[in-house]
């Protein structure tokens, strides 16, 4: 079975050729049920796929697929190879389960639009190469998967391709990533002039034998890490995912909460061997960009008002988790919450896409409320992504937060602070939108108006096909933490499935202070979620406290302006200064020695304007004539 | 490059790929003035069947053969040591190919408007000096052919390009003549030396290159006299100042054939002729050369990123893509000279598709300035389509031609040029930038009444872009077969260039 590997991102590809040829005739809703039908049976071929490794040893659970070679140019020898192992495998279960979810979700709410088809061969392709990303036996052919997503992400974005802020939203995600692609770049041509090669396998490999110097193994973890800052919209890059939003929610979902934005973190855990043997300091500077990119996404995200904004600043928070995890050598918890985040951040994302689809199309969370009552079924499932990102037991987003802050603490009691208070906030941000949203007054009903609906406007719950992937996602939001629970280890299924691929840069943590009182821990976690949703509590619906929003939180600490106010003044003046300088003093040199040449054959001036083809013809006759001169003298000479 | 073939052949291809052309422009020229329709008949009829040949040379050439194929070696003035002396490599054969195929593209697909006749004699004589250019093993043959290729261009930016094109084919002319004036100082030079050494007169490349020695300070007089010619030729910074008038002022085919083959006469004269004569001086004067690449690198990303006219900045794209193949050029590992070969070809491919799209959109609008435009992607969604893919091509997107080259490039020379590759990776980061920010303000948005009526890509040019995106997806997704062709040769160019050195 592990032999037709190469099915499971081919059926996306597939599907997306499909619809490039018959896309426009099957139209509005088929050629969506055509890629939906495409990503489900994909999902299907993985999850044979993992019963295949399951059934062997764990120390036999790795295949690699040879499709051909790609760039074999002396010695470097890059092969088009997939690589199934518990990690591979992991990410594409979620990538394709959760992409067949959303893509019918957006059958629903992709309806009517004039580009349908166009929506799913893009969104068909981008979980192509999403799965070429995870199953990539190679950096270069993660790192085709790592631009093809990128590029379906721009095109994704600016869908709306009328719309200016799309537009200009979808560049900025491209070019930002582009930043963190020089990273992994660079990386690419270290590890080929290190170990020889560009394969996971040897790289591991060299890493665990110690053939990989520290210094080299340092170097290249950076700089993939730059790369994963780019992708996973990590500080200092992280500014281009909020702009995302602009794009059709499924694509929110999808692209930027479920899948590609974790494709930082898979990479890291894919080269966790190097990561190992480079200096300890690296392990600590992914663990404290992790946690500044978690706290401060997550203070942002207390003052926002557009529904989608809070959570895109919340999965850069989250985000920010996951790397704090891998810092911490947590990769399992780093993994166990990559995995529950896809549930339940899909979940709110699609949520949120089916309040916007009810509302006829506005986001601003002050012109909602008591949302509950037209949308019931969205409000509920709602309501479950809500518990399940603020960290209430028995829901998953709880175990898998819990384990990171668990390793956090093993690692450094200070980060575990940070941790606990972003987990804090993000209980408090996260009530605060439910309120908003789906609690309090209908102030939908004074705003009526805008939304192009005169007289009575009401809210109205989305069609079947959107509320099935929410109920299923709530599911999975629920009973996601049974993967990984931390009563007993028999219960560490995670844990045993990965270990092959991680066990050795795991940290262990047994005989630490935290480890012994993991449970304490546990109860503080639980504290802390239920302060941060009483607290909201008392501000959005009780009112007992003064709502605390403010200006410097809304516009992101300014960090996004001042990045523009860069781009745009100094950055766009250097560009243009070289731009001048290009135009007046290069160019300007050769018109001068032009003039010049010009004025002393004054006659020639004459030709130059009037009689062009003989003045050409002429300096081609001199110059055969100097020629036959020069040629004459030479071999005279 | 060592043990040059030579074919018996029933057929002296190659002299055909240089003759067939020269023959078809000589006939539409005597036939123009009378008929016509004649003369536009045997234009087609020369290009399809030179583009045939050059397709059933690549058919033909054996992959594992690193020396000369096809030879075709004839004295020519005897008494001086000149010969008509032909040979394709894997260092040449791609370009051959790419020079077959894009004139009768361009030739079938791009109305001239005016002067028809004139225009396809034109065209065919640029044809056969390319070929000739690409193909030439012998000194004297290569610099008649370098420079014939001046006369054509000159007349079809001359003729048939936009305002201010006559300053721009006077600009082209005088600076390119101005270049190869050194170089052919240095080929005088280099022939009189080398016969001190070899005891007899020759213009052969093969010949000199393994025969002769050239004293430390004569090598590196003569590697410079060659590199000037080629720097204004590729161009390099800062010699490049003639390309973007040039291309902004040519027409859409001038444009096309301009960026796709005569710019590689620069950089393959590097490879060819600079770096296979004067190894150790090449290697000495490596330092500016990585520089001045690197330079046209990020440079030509930055100047591309500031200009107003579409087409501007396509040319000045091309600076910053060339700078990428002389880096890897004179990195001369095996992956880094192979990138070089293969983003050679992959230019041509990529930006003569960007040229032609520019062109299209031209044609409809009359205008090239990226503020007259918007919103194109609304009006013709199709025309949008292929432009992103040729974009992305462009950027070095992996899965598509443009990342081949450049990667080899990069990872080849990183070993060797280490900080110079690394700058040069961040022109990967602003290739990004300009192309589309620039598609961003032509493509995006709402089209105003101008540009709502943008008509979408018609049967024709839908089929020659076709051949187009077929390249880039191909030879994206499958370089071997490419690069297997290119590598052997490449190998064998290092084996010697290292003998020389060590």
């Amino acid at each position: 079975m592990l032999n037709l590997l190469w099915l499971i991102p081919l059926l996306p590809l597939a599907g997306a050729l499909l619809n490039i040829a018959a896309g426009r005739k099957l139209g509005d809703p088929r050629s969506g049920w055509l890629a939906t039908s495409a990503t489900l049976i994909s999902f299907l071929t993985t999850v044979l796929a993992y019963f295949e490794l399951l059934g062997r040893q764990a120390e036999k659970r790795s295949h690699v697929e040879t499709l051909f070679s790609w760039l074999p140019v002396g010695s470097l020898q890059v092969d088009f190879a997939l690589l199934a192992d518990p990690l591979s495998i992991t990410m594409s279960l979620f990538v394709t389960g959760v992409s067949t979810l959303i893509h019918l979700y957006a059958i629903g709410y992709m309806h009517g639009d004039a580009k349908f088809s166009k929506f799913f061969i893009y969104l068909n392709l981008f979980v192509f190469s999403m799965l070429m990303l995870v199953l990539g036996e190679n950096l270069l052919v993660t790192f085709l998967g790592w631009e093809g997503v990128g590029a379906c992400s721009y095109l994704l974005i600016s869908f709306w391709h009328t719309r200016n802020s799309a537009a200009v939203a979808g560049k900025k995600a491209f070019v930002t990533n582009r930043i963190g692609d020089f990273g992994v770049m660079i990386a690419m041509f270290l590890a080929f002039s290190h170990v020889g090669s560009l394969s996971y396998g040897a790289i591991n490999e060299a890493a665990h034998a110690g053939e990989l110097a520290a210094v080299s193994a340092t170097a290249i973890a950076l700089l993939l890490f730059v790369g994963a800052c780019g992708k996973s919209a990590q500080l200092p890059l992280y500014f281009w995912l909020p702009d995302a939003m602009e794009g059709p929610t499924p694509v929110s979902a999808l692209i930027h909460a479920a899948t590609m934005v974790t494709s930082g973190v898979f990479l890291l855990t894919r080269i966790n061997p190097v990561l190992h043997v480079s200096y300890a300091w690296v392990s600590t500077t992914v663990a404290v960009v992790g946690a500044a990119t978690a706290l401060f996404a997550a203070t942002i995200a207390v003052s926002q008002n557009d529904i989608k904004r809070v959570l895109a600043y919340s999965t850069v928070s989250q985000l920010g988790l996951m790397f704090l995890a891998i810092g911490s050598g947590a990769y399992v918890a780093a993994i166990f919450h990559m995995v529950t985040h896809a549930f339940f951040k899909a979940l709110l994302f699609l949520g949120s896409g089916s309040v916007i689809h009810g509302m006829h199309h506005e986001q601003d969370m002050r012109k909602m409320g008591a949302l509950r009552k037209v949308m019931p079924i969205t409000g509920f499932t709602f309501i479950i992504g809500w518990l399940a990102i603020a960290g209430v037991p028995p829901f998953a987003g709880f175990w898998s937060k819990d384990e990171i802050l668990l390793y956090v603490f093993a690692k450094s009691p200070v980060l575990y602070v940070v941790g606990i208070v972003t987990a804090l906030l993000t209980a408090y941000y996260m009530t605060r939108q439910v309120i908003m949203v789906f609690y309090g007054k209908a102030r939908w009903r004074d705003h009526g108006d805008e939304h192009g609906a005169h007289g009575d406007f009401t809210p109205h719950e989305s069609p079947r096909v959107m509320l099935m992937p929410l109920v299923v996602l709530s599911v999975l939001s629920v009973v996601g933490g049974a993967m990984q629970l931390p009563f007993s280890k028999d219960l560490h299924f995670l844990e045993h499935w990965l270990a092959p691929v991680v066990e050795e840069s795991e940290a262990h943590i047994g005989k630490t202070w935290a480890y012994q009182n993991k449970y304490l821990l546990l109860l503080l976690a639980v504290a802390v979620a239920t302060a941060g949703i009483v607290l909201a509590l008392a501000v959005y619906a009780k009112a007992k406290l003064k709502v605390v929003e403010p200006k410097v939180l809304e516009q992101a600490w300014h960090y996004d302006g001042a990045v523009a106010r860069v781009v745009a003044g100094p950055g766009a003046a250097t560009f243009n200064l070289i731009a001048w300088f290009d135009a007046n003093i290069v160019d300007g040199i050769v018109n001068g020695v032009g003039q010049v040449v010009r004025s002393v054959a004054g006659s020639l001036r004459k030709a130059q304007s009037g009689f062009v083809r003989v003045y050409a013809l002429l300096i081609s006759i001199g110059a055969v004539v100097i020629l036959g001169w020069l040629l004459l003298r030479g071999v005279v000479l | 490059m060592i043990g040059a073939s030579t074919e018996v052949l029933g057929f002296p291809i190659l002299s055909a790929l240089v003759i067939l052309p020269l023959v078809g422009s000589i006939v539409v020229a005597l036939l123009g003035k009378t008929r016509a329709a004649w003369a536009k008949l045997a234009a087609l009829t020369s290009s399809v069947t030179t583009g045939a040949l050059s397709l059933w040379l690549l058919g033909a050439f054996r992959s594992g053969d690193a020396g000369f194929q096809f030879v075709s070696n004839h004295p020519w003035i005897a008494q001086w040591g000149i010969s008509w002396h032909l040979g394709v490599d894997g260092i040449s054969l791609f370009l051959v190919v790419l020079a077959g195929i894009l004139f009768p593209l361009v030739i079938v697909g791009i109305d001239p408007h005016h002067n028809e006749t004139s225009y396809f004699a034109w065209m065919l004589l640029l044809q056969a000096g390319v070929m000739g250019s690409f193909m030439a093993l012998d000194l004297f043959l290569f610099f008649v052919m370098f420079e014939i290729v001046l006369v054509p261009m000159y007349f079809l930016i001359g003729g048939w390009g936009y305002d201010q094109r006559v300053y721009a084919a006077t600009k082209f002319f005088l600076y390119t003549m101005a270049g190869s004036a050194f170089m052919l100082v240095g080929i005088i030079a280099t022939v009189s030396l080398a016969r001190h050494d070899l005891g007899y007169v020759t213009f052969d490349v093969v010949k000199i290159a393994e025969g002769a020695t050239f004293s430390t300070n004569a090598a590196r007089w003569l590697f410079v006299s060659f590199a000037i010619a080629f720097a204004v030729k590729v161009p390099l910074f800062p010699v490049h100042t003639w390309l973007p008038d040039a291309h902004t002022q040519a027409s859409t085919g001038g444009s096309v054939i301009l960026a796709g083959v005569l710019l590689k006469m620069g950089t393959y004269g590097f490879l060819r002729f600079g770096v296979y004569l004067f190894p150790q001086a090449a290697m000495w004067a490596r330092p500016v050369l990585f520089t001045l690449a690197v330079v046209g690198v990020i440079y030509g990303a930055i100047v591309a990123t500031m200009q107003r006219d579409l087409k501007r900045l396509v040319a000045y794209s091309s600076v910053a893509h060339l700078g990428f193949i002389v880096l890897g050029t004179f990195a001369l590992s095996s992956q880094a000279v192979t990138g070089a070969v293969v983003q050679m070809v992959n230019h041509g491919v990529s930006t003569g598709a960007l040229f032609l799209l520019v062109g299209m959109i031209y044609e409809r609008r009359h205008t090239r300035e990226i503020s007259e435009l918007r919103g194109i992607q609304h009006a013709a969604p199709l025309f949008a389509a292929i432009f992103t893919v040729v974009m992305l091509s462009s950027v070095g997107l992996p899965g598509l031609n443009g990342f081949v080259g450049e990667f080899l490039i990069l990872i080849g020379s990183f070993e060797s040029a280490r900080w110079w590759t690394i700058v040069a990776t961040v022109g990967v980061v602003l290739a990004a930038l300009y192309l589309l920010w620039a598609y961003q303000r032509v493509f995006h948005g709402e089209p105003d009444e101008a540009n709502s009526s943008f008509k979408e890509i018609n049967a024709k040019e839908g089929m020659l872009m076709a051949v187009f995106v077929g390249v880039i997806v191909f030879t994206g997704v499958y370089p071997k077969p490419v690069l297997e062709r290119i590598e052997p040769s490449v190998n064998s160019f290092i084996e010697h260039v290292e003998s020389r050195t060590r």
